[in-house]
């Protein structure tokens, strides 16, 4: 009998414990704002010369993947014959100011890769002019150069640890932090 | 005990006088909880000195009886001595009952067992302790996987869940050690957290009668028991050393026991495994090991009319998911389903890598009872779990070594039972019971919560009565009420809950607004009753007859209500429902049994009726920076699951056996008219076994597995824009993968070294000829094969 009391006593002590435990908890949870979300990329073309404006193409996403349908402008079309700098930009925006992921992207150079694709009739070629340190390409920054009047579209893929270097997109393997594709018109 | 029973019967002798007596007494010795024959038990005849032993099967038969009454003393080494009297008159049958009294305090009482077939058959639905030392290595999921009925849903091959008749996840209970296991069990990739190395026997119910512990087990329960401790001085244990060529690893699982004769005992206990890169037949599974370190203790004391005990175990483990499975969008997934291999491939490592899992779950138990004459037995039970889940994906920058999922989960359930005997053919089992259960959510994770922090309480009341009709029939009968209210703090993406609605249907529940976020405080009212309703019927001396009807009422769980986003191990969007209500499933079952020396068979046909049976199911595309995704959305319907189950066993030798099995389940949504998802295909299982006791118990067995190519599924295949290629692809997923057949080898071979101490060695091989294979149960299917062949030493000490 005696080992029954002591027990009845642990007992009624967990309880007791319990019922103390749960009652101090009335702050709201605080709410997480997620920093690796990428919700916008933009991309801007700056002629290499000349006169003709600078194109921007942005993709953008603010509810990340939540329902809301992502937009997607392109500001004008290319000029045929001109050459053009690249440069993209990634951006957070559900935190504010909004985080440039670019840097993050840029720093780990050699675990990511940009590929752009073209497709439909769309005359246009493209190059990379930055690199990660083993030489390979990294791509936020590239060349663009416009050829002979046409339209068709213009994909830009970021992959996270692609095999580098690569023969391209089919070989690269990794898996896509980014796909953004754009109706471009060269005129 | 039995010896000197014996011993003293041998001395007073047998001394018959039988005046032209040749009536029989015969029947059945059964336990009178669980109706488990009572082998070695002695039945003594006061007024002619005869002594009969029954047999493994609890059987006994005692000749040379005169038409008269007479005086018989039943008594067994665990049980306390009864006298009956018998009027004999012809052939004349009866059952006898005992009251196991000592074992009780490590007994998972369950009711309802008309219907779980626990008798000491090979055909029955538990796992023994021998057997359960050869999964030593594996896992609770590979063991029950050894069972007709159940199946297993594997991520890859070292989180293995049960899968009783086609249902798995919140459906399904696991007892560990007399407590309701809360492991965050909701997630179809989170494995049961229980160290198969502290079972000492499993059973499975396949369906919702253990009502004690919970009243919505649709699919089933399983109960891990430990080892029964004897009242007597004693020390001992075993230890198991386990090594596997497939993963290059190894299990060290050891148990140290001490009795006394005062009833007081205690056990240690723990288990170290770990395993580097499994490996299929033509490449290896990169980040796929697993490191698992396991203890617990256990102190009690058991008396005759009292006994409380102290339980506490740890289990931690560290899963990697194989990294080819981790994708961005659906263009990724189509490269991974359309290659024959998978795109990440590596060289052998122990090191375990993000995507992984890291889990550890204490739990703690206080147990007593006390045992009034006029009342009955009385219990208490008191258990605190904690589980702490880690999960990490792939991640960028500075987020790289943290965690994506880290949710932890505290609960508290309180129990009081009383169980009592209203007659001599009536048992009535009452109890209630009070949860209290925390979740929180580590905000550090810089991702937003999978799953909301919330507090649940529970409150439960059930009552469970067997009554025997007659020495053929009994009946039980029982049922459950259970309160449930969820009070969560959920934070909602803004465009979402617009999206649904939510602003106008729950504007009420909405704490505060943030820029793109809403913080809500749901507060859930569950009300769910269930009962049980079921008998079994002895046909002739060994066939019987089972029949059950259960009503099982399962509350949504918090992944179904509240899931909102993307989850990245299933490389898709899955979205749950705030208005959900309660799953009610009518389920009923039959089982024929016989049971023999040389032909034991069961068949089990049974159907399942689920309204509201909550599904998930992909219903669009959503277009993200990451690519596309499909989105798969918890809805509700009603589902319909048949199926049967097939168990036989025949000796065609004297050491020779063939075992069959075979389950089929069919599993369908009435209000879409089509296949449910992942219900497993038919498969069948046939082993020979060769068993000579008196060759140091050799046992040789050679076990083929055919798992039939799933023909019914729902086809949630979709379409995806490629735009390199400018095609829209098909994305099959649903698709289930060929039928195979694997070989698979198992030998044993006992070793006496001294009188106290005996070895076992065993070697098994799995997958004997290397067969790739895809299993349609396994969420990794579509990017790598399951394993290659696999040998297996096992080493087993006794001392």
């Amino acid at each position: 009998m005696k080992h029954f009391k002591i027990f009845s006593l642990l007992l009624f002590t967990a309880i007791i414990l319990t019922a103390c435990s749960s009652d101090d908890d009335n702050n709201n949870p605080e709410p997480i704002v997620e920093e690796e979300v990428i919700t916008t990329l933009n991309v801007k073309l700056t002629p290499s010369s000349g006169t003709n404006p600078a194109i921007i193409l942005q993709f953008r996403d603010l509810d990340a993947d939540g329902p809301n349908l992502p937009t997607i402008d392109v500001s004008g079309d290319l000029i045929s014959g001109v050459e053009y700098n690249g440069s993209i930009e990634l951006l957070n925006e559900t935190v504010s100011p909004p985080e440039d992921i670019t840097e993050q992207v840029e720093e780990l150079s050699d675990e990511h890769q940009f590929f752009y694709t073209l497709n439909g009739a769309l005359d246009a070629t493209t190059a990379y002019t930055n690199f990660d340190g083993n030489g390979a390409p990294l791509g936020t920054s590239f060349t663009l150069t416009a050829g002979a009047a046409s339209s068709g579209t213009l994909t830009f893929t970021l992959r996270h640890e692609p095999k580098k270097p690569n023969t391209g997109l089919e070989d690269a393997g990794g898996e896509t932090d980014i796909t953004a594709t754009f109706d471009v018109t060269v005129q | 005990m039995r010896i000197y029973i014996l011993w003293l019967l041998f001395f007073v002798g047998i001394t018959s006088n039988s005046q032209n007596c040749n009536n029989t007494l015969s029947g059945n010795l059964i336990d009178f909880h669980d109706n488990s024959a009572l082998a070695g038990a002695a039945l003594v005849v006061v007024e002619t000195q005869q002594v009969i032993q029954t047999n493994f099967e609890g059987r006994y038969t005692i000749s040379n009886l005169c038409n008269q009454n007479y005086t018989i003393k039943v008594s067994h080494p665990y049980c306390s001595t009864k006298t009956y009297t018998v009027k004999v008159s012809g052939d004349t049958k009866k059952t006898f009952r005992l009251e196991h009294h000592l074992e009780e305090l490590n007994e998972v009482m369950v009711k309802g067992k008309a219907y779980s077939n626990k008798s000491h058959s090979i055909t029955e639905n538990t796992i023994s302790q021998e057997k359960i030392e050869r999964f030593s290595i594996g896992t609770l999921g590979d063991a029950l996987n050894s069972l007709s009925g159940v199946s297993s849903l594997n991520t890859g091959n070292t989180v293995v869940k049960p899968l009783i008749n086609g249902l798995h996840s919140s459906r399904v209970v696991i007892i560990n050690n007399g407590v309701r296991m809360e492991d965050q069990e909701w997630g179809a990739e989170h494995a049961p957290n229980v160290d198969i190395n502290t079972a000492g026997n499993i059973t499975l119910i396949k369906g919702a009668s253990a009502l004690q512990y919970s009243g919505d087990a649709v699919g089933g329960v399983i109960v891990a028991e430990a080892v029964k401790v004897p009242i007597k001085d004693s020390l001992y244990g075993k230890t198991i050393l386990s090594g596997a060529s497939n993963g290059r690893g190894s299990s060290l699982a050891s148990q140290l026991t001490k009795s006394y004769d005062n009833g007081w005992y205690g056990t240690v206990q723990g288990t170290l495994k770990r395993f580097g890169d499994f490996e299929a037949p033509d490449y290896v599974l990169s980040n796929t090991g697993i490191s698992e370190r396991n203890a617990s203790l256990r102190i009690g004391l058991n008396r005759f009319n009292y006994g409380l005990e102290a339980y506490y175990s740890l289990f931690t483990n560290e899963i990697g998911i194989l990294r080819a499975s981790h994708l961005g969008g659906a263009q990724d997934q189509i490269r991974a389903i359309n290659s024959t291999r998978p795109l990440i491939i590596n060289n052998f490592t122990y090191r375990i890598d993000a995507p992984k899992q890291d889990v550890t779950h204490h739990l703690a138990r206080l147990k007593g009872f006390k045992r009034f004459n006029d009342l009955g037995k009385l219990s208490f039970q008191y258990d605190f779990q904690k589980n702490n889940r880690l999960e990490f994906d792939v991640r960028r920058g500075n987020d790289r070594d943290k965690a994506s999922l880290d949710l932890e989960l505290t609960t508290h359930t309180l129990m009081l039972d009383l169980d009592s005997k209203l007659s001599e053919s009536i048992n009535l089992k009452t109890g209630i019971s009070a949860k209290y259960q925390k979740n929180i959510a580590n905000p550090n994770t810089g991702v937003r919560r999978l799953i909301p922090d919330y507090d649940k309480y529970n409150l439960g009341v059930y009552a469970v009565s067997d009554f025997s009709l007659n020495d053929k029939l009994i009946l039980e009968i029982g049922g459950r009420f259970d309160y449930t209210l969820l009070d969560a703090f959920k934070f909602y993406r803004t465009s979402f809950w617009e999206s649904r609605n939510y602003d106008q249907r729950f504007p009420d529940i909405v704490v505060e607004e943030l820029d793109n976020q809403i913080l809500t405080n749901p507060e859930l009212n569950f009300y769910n009753a269930s009962t049980t309703v079921g008998g079994q019927y002895s046909l002739s001396e060994n066939s019987k007859l089972f029949f059950n009807y259960s009503l099982a009422s399962r509350a949504p769980n918090p992944s179904e209500l509240f899931s909102e986003g993307l989850h990245h191990s299933a490389s898709r969007i899955e979205l749950g429902d705030l208005s959900f209500n309660s799953e009610l499933a009518h389920k009923f079952a039959l089982t024929l049994q016989r049971t023999d020396d040389i032909f034991s068979f069961s068949i089990n046909p049974y159907i399942n009726t689920i309204n509201d049976f909550i599904v998930i199911e992909p219903t669009s595309i959503q277009q993200t920076v990451r690519g596309n995704f499909q989105v798969w959305e918890y809805r509700q319907t009603n589902a319909q699951l048949l199926g049967f189950d097939i168990d036989a066993s025949y000796k065609f030798l004297k050491n020779l056996r063939l075992d069959h099995q075979f389950s089929l389940v069919k599993g369908y949504d009435l209000n879409r008219n089509e296949p449910l998802i992942s219900m497993p295909p038919a498969n069948t299982k046939n082993e020979i076994i060769y068993n000579n006791p008196k060759l140091n118990n050799l046992r040789i067995a050679l076990e083929s597995v055919y798992v039939f190519k799933q023909n019914e599924f729902p086809n949630n295949n979709f379409e995806v824009f490629i735009p390199e290629t400018q095609t829209n692809d098909i994305v099959d997923i649903s698709t289930p993968p060929d039928a195979y057949h694997l070989f698979n080898f198992n030998s044993s071979l006992d070793v006496n070294i001294n009188k106290k101490s005996a070895l076992t060695l065993g070697f098994g091989v799995t997958n004997i000829l290397n067969t790739s294979y895809r299993n349609y149960l396994n969420r990794l299917r579509y990017y790598a094969d399951d394993l290659g062949r696999n040998f297996l030493l096992n080493l087993k000490i006794n001392y």
